[in-house]
Parts: structure tokens; sequence; C-alpha cells
């Protein structure tokens, strides 16, 4: 029999108004094919694949475009059937900004040419980690992580598997509709993932604002009938979902500032990750799609559409009934920790849970920041035990060795604390530019120490080079002034005679 | 008044020996105070501020020879480092416009390159290789942005690129 836990909560964290039925009322709209895709080759985490496609070539779905850069790095398919157009540099949504890398794009057909098929999953544990690597599959969670790296470490003695399905973002409803629909898929991904870490049980947490996944889950355990899966139910707050914070209010332990979940015996996957795994094991298919959640007063159909990675955002949002009249502006993520974006021209990438379009009357009121007055508030709900006030004045006075003393790195951008300071003073946005300069002032130390290095070294082979030479013109003085003086200045009297006697 | 005069006298002659004793003996070694000075500064060894690098700029400031605010890629930032370490008044940075920059790296245009030489020779940190008569390139890992190449080269071909893409 299935057990159920109730699992008390984390430090810190907030209650949020939730909006998921806007977008979870609907079932996932399963038949969005775009006019065209721009796949990305590159990852969040390791080297960018190698496209091996040409232009004008002929593509099925789930054919292999983008080759692995080395044995560890992740492959890239085509998601959609078609023919490539172009192979080139464009923009793409990466951890919080857009950049340019190389994309490969493709005009899609209506034919729904499918290249992959079931393969054999084989008993080893190295191999399966590779197939993992091969078909791309990365966390869906939003850090975009390799899964197989993850997944590889049987010898740090993995404890529990738990599947993280708290989703506690107020608009997303992505990993929600997914469990009830594809709940015996997703367990039966996480059992997998389970057998491959050597775990002895796997702990599924859900956040109890979520009854429908809940019920979809205890059946699908039910008929999986297997003693080793768990489910826990979580009082609903955010931000319950992050890695951490999950950890702490199901197993009470805490993972040390700097450290994985791995180093105390957990592991810790999303539940779409979960699904991927299963429909690549069952139908061979690489981690082509996701489901992304397109919500939001702006948008005049809002539903969770599984869609084909690297489908433009402006097709996606015609394809649910385009923005209302009143839209304001777009953000990729969640309304705490999303980020804006000033254009719809981009793909959806693996890491894209929500695509939020908001209207004004949504809009974040711009009010006058006040001077910080000392509440406190923003450390009670700091889920990561931080101090934001102490951090944000450490980052105006751009002291370097404070912040990090305070742990900024440890700061999981969340906005709680934003949510709750009543000066309104912008916090988690200073922890993000200020972790951005500490990371440029280390590399322009680090460059600063070789540039010193180098110029010391060149000033050494400078001198030797200029002792060489003051060596060789003291040898050619001593040689004339030594006892042959004479003899060497009648020689060269003669040798010069000699010349204008020729002459 | 004469017993009053005396031992005043003497208290002052004992403290003026005490103190020069204690500036002998106890005075921060200059190099300490040079090597703090160089930690200040963004130490990419461009010479722009008329010294042949960090460490000799550096002792000049110690030395007191030089102004503090000769260091274009520091900016005013370390001007106000500096002058907080040193006691000294904060002036704006002389000429901030070519400022030397971290984020930037040279790029030598291998086309228009004729092999002189030149920029690898004024380069402060061997960034740049290559033979006489043959086309030079920078390794852009090493390179600092100083522009100290960019005045020798006789075509003009190299420029300053953003270090990332």
């Amino acid at each position: 029999m299935v057990k159920n836990h109730i699992a008390k909560s984390f430090t810190g964290g907030i209650k949020l108004n939730a909006n998921k039925n806007v977008s979870s009322s609907k079932t996932i709209a399963e038949q969005f094919i775009p006019s065209k895709l721009i796949i990305p080759m590159s990852h969040q985490f390791g080297p960018d694949a190698i496209p091996i496609v040409k232009v004008n070539q002929r593509i099925k779905k789930g054919e292999l475009i983008g080759e692995p850069a080395d044995k560890n790095a992740l492959a890239v398919h085509a998601s959609c059937s078609g023919q490539v157009t172009a192979i080139e540099q464009h923009q793409e949504p990466i951890v919080g900004e857009v950049s340019s890398s190389t994309c490969v794009i493709i005009q899609t057909n209506k034919d729904d040419d499918v290249s992959h098929q079931k393969k054999y999953w084989p008993r080893d544990t190295q191999t399966r980690l590779n197939l993992i690597n091969q078909a791309g599959i990365v966390g869906l969670g939003g850090g975009s992580f390799p899964t197989a790296e993850k997944l590889n470490s049987k010898s740090l003695n993995c404890e529990l598997l738990i599947l993280n399905g708290a989703e506690c973002e107020p608009f997303i409803s992505c990993d929600d509709v997914l469990m009830r629909e594809h709940a015996t898929e997703v367990l039966r991904g996480g059992m997998a993932m389970m057998e491959l870490v050597g775990a002895s049980a796997i702990l599924v947490c859900i956040e109890d604002d979520k009854p429908e996944a809940l019920n979809a889950v205890y059946d699908a355990a039910g008929q999986l009938n297997s003693k080793l899966i768990q489910i826990v139910t979580l009082p609903t707050r955010y931000p319950a979902g992050g890695e951490k914070q999950l950890i702490e209010a199901v197993t009470g332990k805490e993972v040390p500032s700097g450290e994985y979940p791995i180093n105390i015996g957990f592991i810790c996957q999303n539940v779409g990750t979960a699904y991927a795994l299963d429909r690549y094991i069952q139908l061979g298919e690489p981690q082509i799609n996701r489901v992304v959640t397109v919500t939001g007063q702006g948008i005049k159909n809002p539903q969770n559409v599984l869609v084909p990675i690297g489908s433009p955002i402006s097709e996606l949002i015609s394809f649910c009934g385009g923005y209302n009249d009143d839209v304001s502006h777009l953000i990729l993520g969640g309304n705490m920790m999303g980020y804006s974006l000033h254009t719809d021209e981009l793909p959806v990438t693996k890491a894209t849970n929500c695509i939020l379009a908001i209207n004004k009357s949504q809009e974040e009121k711009s009010t006058q920041i006040w001077p910080c007055i000392r509440c406190g508030d923003c450390a009670s709900v700091c889920p990561a035990k931080l101090l934001p006030q102490q951090i944000v004045k450490a980052y105006t006075n751009k002291n370097f060795n404070k912040l990090e003393e305070l742990g900024l790195k440890d700061c999981i951008e969340c906005g709680c604390c934003d949510v709750v300071c009543p000066s309104h003073i912008p916090l988690t946005a200073s922890f993000k530019n200020a972790k951005y300069l500490t990371e440029e002032a280390t590399t322009h130390s680090l460059l600063a120490n070789e540039a010193e290095m180098r110029h010391n070294l060149k000033k050494i082979r400078l001198s030797k080079e200029q002792m060489k030479v003051d060596r060789l013109h003291a040898e050619l003085k001593s040689n004339v002034r030594g006892d042959n003086r004479k003899s060497m200045i009648n020689d060269a009297v003669n040798r010069s005679r000699k010349l204008r006697n020729k002459k | 008044m004469a017993t009053a005069t005396l031992i005043l006298s003497g208290i002052a002659i004992t403290l003026a020996i005490l103190l020069m004793l204690a500036a002998r003996y106890f005075s921060s070694s200059t190099n300490e105070v040079v090597e703090k000075i160089e930690t200040l500064l963004p130490r990419i060894q461009c010479a722009q501020c008329g010294y042949p690098g960090c460490r000799p700029y550096a002792k000049a400031i110690a030395e007191e020879n030089a102004e503090i605010n000769l260091c274009p890629p520091g900016g005013d930032e370390t001007v106000r480092r500096l002058a907080n370490f040193l006691g000294r008044e904060f002036s704006p940075v002389t000429e901030p416009v070519k400022a030397a920059n971290l984020n930037t790296v040279a790029l030598i245009s291998e086309e228009l390159c004729i092999g002189c030489n030149l920029c690898s020779q004024a380069c402060p940190v061997d960034a740049i290789v290559g033979v006489h008569q043959r086309m030079h390139t920078v390794i852009s890992e090493h390179c600092t942005g100083c522009r100290l190449c960019v005045s020798p080269c006789p075509v003009d071909c190299i420029s300053l690129i953003p270090r990332h893409g």
C-alpha cells in the first residue's frame, strides 16, 4: 500500500495567492506544431553540440542534428520533421538573459515522420547514463542540469530519490497537469531513476493545492503496486519547489552551503524529467518537447501546451489565441523568479516552463523606494536563512568580501524578501546584480594576477636578452684591451691597406 | 622659572629622540606599501600612467613622485580607493576616454598584418605571437585589453573587441 506523509514546512517562505486555475483547468494541448523551429545547439551546462545537418537537408522528428562535443556532453535532436533552412546565430534565452548562439532553423512540414523507435534498455548503469546523454535529457525544473550527470552518483550512496512535483510558483501549472494526465509514466520514469542511483525509495512530493494531481499519483502508484513509492503532501508555501527547501521540508535535513543534495544522500528530480526519461525508455523518444504553461491576463486562451523544443514563443502565443489588447509585458518563467523578455521571437528551450503575459492590472505598480527601516521581515522569510538587508548594504558599498561572508551565493533569488519589504527596496534585483559583479571581479582579479605574472616574465626575458648583448660587447672590448691589442690593431690596419691597394 | 624651562626642554628632547628612534626602527617598509598600492591598481600592465607597468607606478606613488589619478583602466573607483588608503585628496582620472578595459581584447586583422613585429614588442604580457614578415595573432586568453599594441601598428590593423562573443 502506498504510504502518505504530510510534511512540515521549511524555514522562511511566504504564502502567495495561487493563479494556477487560469491554466490548469484545461487538459494539455498536444497538437501544436509550429511553422518553423529555432533549435539552439548550446546547453546551459557543458560544451555546445556540433551541428551535423546541412542546409536544405530533409529531417525527421527525433533525428540527431547536433552531435555531442565530447563523450559526456548532450546531443540535440529535431523536434519536428521538416527541412533545414539555415544554421545561424540566433537569440535565445539563457539563465536570466537573452544571448546569441548557433541555432539550426527548420521549416517544418505536417508529415510528422518519426525517426526514433524503441531501443534496447541495457542493464549496465554506465551504458544507460550514456544513452540518457545521447537522448539529450536535462532537468526540466528550470536549471537544465544534465540528468545523467546528476544520476551518476552511485558511489556517493543515494538513500532517497525525491520527485519534485511541488511547483510553488503561483502561475505555473505544467507539472500539475503532467501529473494529472501522465502519473503512471512519471512514476515509471522515477523508478528507472531509482534503479540507476541505487536508492531505496522514491518520495513524490506534491503541494496540497493540487488535489487532482495527488489523486492521480495515488491511483498510479496503486496500479504499479510498488512498496517503494511514497507520496508526500506538502503545505502550500512558496518556495517549496526549491531543491534545498523541498529536502528540508520532507526530510528535516539541511543541505550545507555550497554542497549538493547528494552529499547528504538525496537526489532531487523534477517530475517532467522523469516523464521524459520514461518516454525515452518506452518509445525511444529523445527529449524533444516539454509542457509549457502559457498564462496570464494578457493571453486570450491560457492553457498548458506540449511544445516542441525550439518553437518560437510568438507562434506558441498565437496558438493560445494571441495577446489580449491590454497586454503590457511578457515574462519567461513565473512572476516570482521569471524575467522580462523584450521580444517574443525567441525559441522555447528545455528550461522554459512558463510564458506569462501580464496586463496593466496585474502589473506591479512602481512605488517609491524608501530607506530600510530594519524591520527584519526579509530575514524572517528568507528560505536560505540569509540577511537580505545586510547583503544589500554590502552591495551598495561594493564590499565583495562582506558579500561572500554573508553568503550571497546561497541566495536562490526567490523574491520572498521583495514581497514583504515595506520600503519596496528591489532586493532580489540587487542580489542578481551583486552576483554578476562578484563573478566579474573574480575573473578580473584572476586575469590581473596572470597579467602581472606574464609581465614579470617578459621583464625577466628582456633583461636576459640585454645581459647577453652586454656580455658580447664586454667580450669584444676585453679582447681588444688584452695583450694582443697591438697585433690586432696592426692586423686591422693591414687588412684595410690591402683592400685599398686592390682598389 | 629655570627649573621649569629645564624640565620642559628635557621632556621635549627625550621625546624627540624617542620619535627619531621609532621612525628608524618601526618604519613600515616601503616595499609593503608598494605592494598594497599595487593590489589596489588593476594590474593589467597597460603603462598608460607613463610608468612601465603597475609596480613602477605603485612605487612612484609610494615615494610621492606621482599623482594618484593617472590610471585610466582603474577609473575613479581606483583613485577613490587609493585616496582612502593614502589619505590623499581625490581627483578624477586624467584621461578616462581611451581607457584600457579588461572586458575587451585586441584583434589583429589577419589580412592586413604585414608582420612588422612592433605590436608583439609593445605587448606587456607577451600575448601576441608571430614571426617576422608573417602574420601575427593575439592569444585572447592572455590579452588584457591594454591598447598598447594599437598605436605602434603601422597599418592600423588592430582593433579592440568585446572579450566574449
